[in-house]
């Protein structure tokens, strides 16, 4: 058979969707959107002690455009929000959210006017992440949580199947 | 110096302007007629035995009552005497406003632009009222006792999802 004499070759036979899911899980690039105390845990969360390195995640980068995930780590003001939607707005696809903590997921312990309780209010977000701050390993729990998320994402099917790719308004102008 | 002698030289110097002394354990409190504020600041700031140089915080206070409704309060500090002291003026609930003091401490702009973000008091001859905190273009203002808790649903804009 062919496809053993290719094996034999050293090649081997998969679905193109594992293929570039593999490769896209392993190596997510947070956009580290520290608002308040959570950003420390997410600080730990790089230190040696923690690595998120582990998980392909190390480079954290602090432009955008260079990013796949976004760590929304604090408390998301209203005015802020109008920020935090732009920065993801800036970030190529495919994107994912990380909502990091009460405050970031459900205003937290601030249920008062002038914080949004809630971020999926104004971005998708793929993981929440409870705790008040989340510590380091729930932080990474939701890398994990997200890693196998888009190990199951149909990529392909997105790509020729007119399945939904979102390109928001605000990017175009 | 005492606070008796406190009041004794602000009243020395305007006679007129102070409308009620309070001393709660130590802690000196003079109200002031709204129209003077701005000369008994500046007296409390150059008189040599006061010399309240320093502005700690402008604050609001929301009495939620008829007539004088907010009351603005300064606390005040002098780096000489080491002595704080706190100024009051009763504010009318129809249109509130306070002469501005930056004319005297400059270090009083961003204080008095808070408490016009959070009650709605306008200084007059402030260089800049606008709001420190809330976005422009909101229309209300949070810290009075009429103000929901959890705001007013849509006076904020959030980006479309």
């Amino acid at each position: 058979m062919a496809l053993e004499k290719l094996q034999q070759d050293g090649f081997l036979t998969t679905r193109l969707d594992e293929v570039i899911n593999w490769a896209r899980k392993n190596s997510l690039w947070p956009m580290p959107m520290g608002i308040s105390c959570c950003a420390i845990e997410m600080m730990a969360t790089a230190s040696p002690r923690f690595d998120i390195s582990r998980f392909g995640s190390e480079v954290m980068r602090f432009t955008p455009r260079q990013c796949d995930v976004m760590i929304v780590a604090g408390t998301v003001t209203y005015k802020m929000a109008k920020v935090v939607r732009k920065i993801y707005d800036q970030m190529p696809d495919p994107k994912w959210v990380i909502s990091m903590g009460a405050c970031a997921s459900s205003g937290g312990m601030f249920r008062s006017y002038s914080v949004v309780q809630g971020i999926d209010q104004f971005v998708p977000v793929d993981v929440f992440v409870a705790g008040c701050p989340p510590r380091p390993e729930a932080l990474l729990n939701a890398l994990i949580t997200l890693q196998h998320k888009i190990e199951n994402d149909r990529t392909l099917g997105k790509l020729f199947h007119g399945e939904q790719i979102h390109i928001p308004e605000s990017s175009l102008s | 110096m005492t606070n008796d002698e406190i009041v004794a030289a602000l009243k020395a110097a305007h006679p007129d302007s102070v409308v009620q002394v309070t001393d709660f354990r130590g802690d000196l409190a003079v109200t002031v007629r709204k129209s003077d504020i701005v000369k008994v600041a500046t007296s409390v700031r150059d008189i040599p035995s006061l010399a309240f140089d320093l502005v700690i915080d402008v604050l609001g206070v929301d009495f939620n009552r008829p007539g004088d409704r907010f009351e603005v309060v300064y606390i005040l500090y002098s780096t000489t005497h080491k002595r704080h002291l706190r100024l009051k003026v009763a504010v009318e609930e129809e249109h509130p406003a306070v002469p501005s003091v930056t004319s005297v401490w400059p270090g009083a702009n961003w204080h008095e632009r808070e408490t016009f973000d959070m009650f709605g008091i306008r200084f007059e001859g402030h260089p800049d009222m606008r709001r420190l905190y809330m976005p422009e273009e909101f229309e209300y203002y949070p810290l009075r006792k009429d103000f929901p808790l959890l705001g007013i649903p849509d006076s904020l804009p959030l980006p479309r999802r």
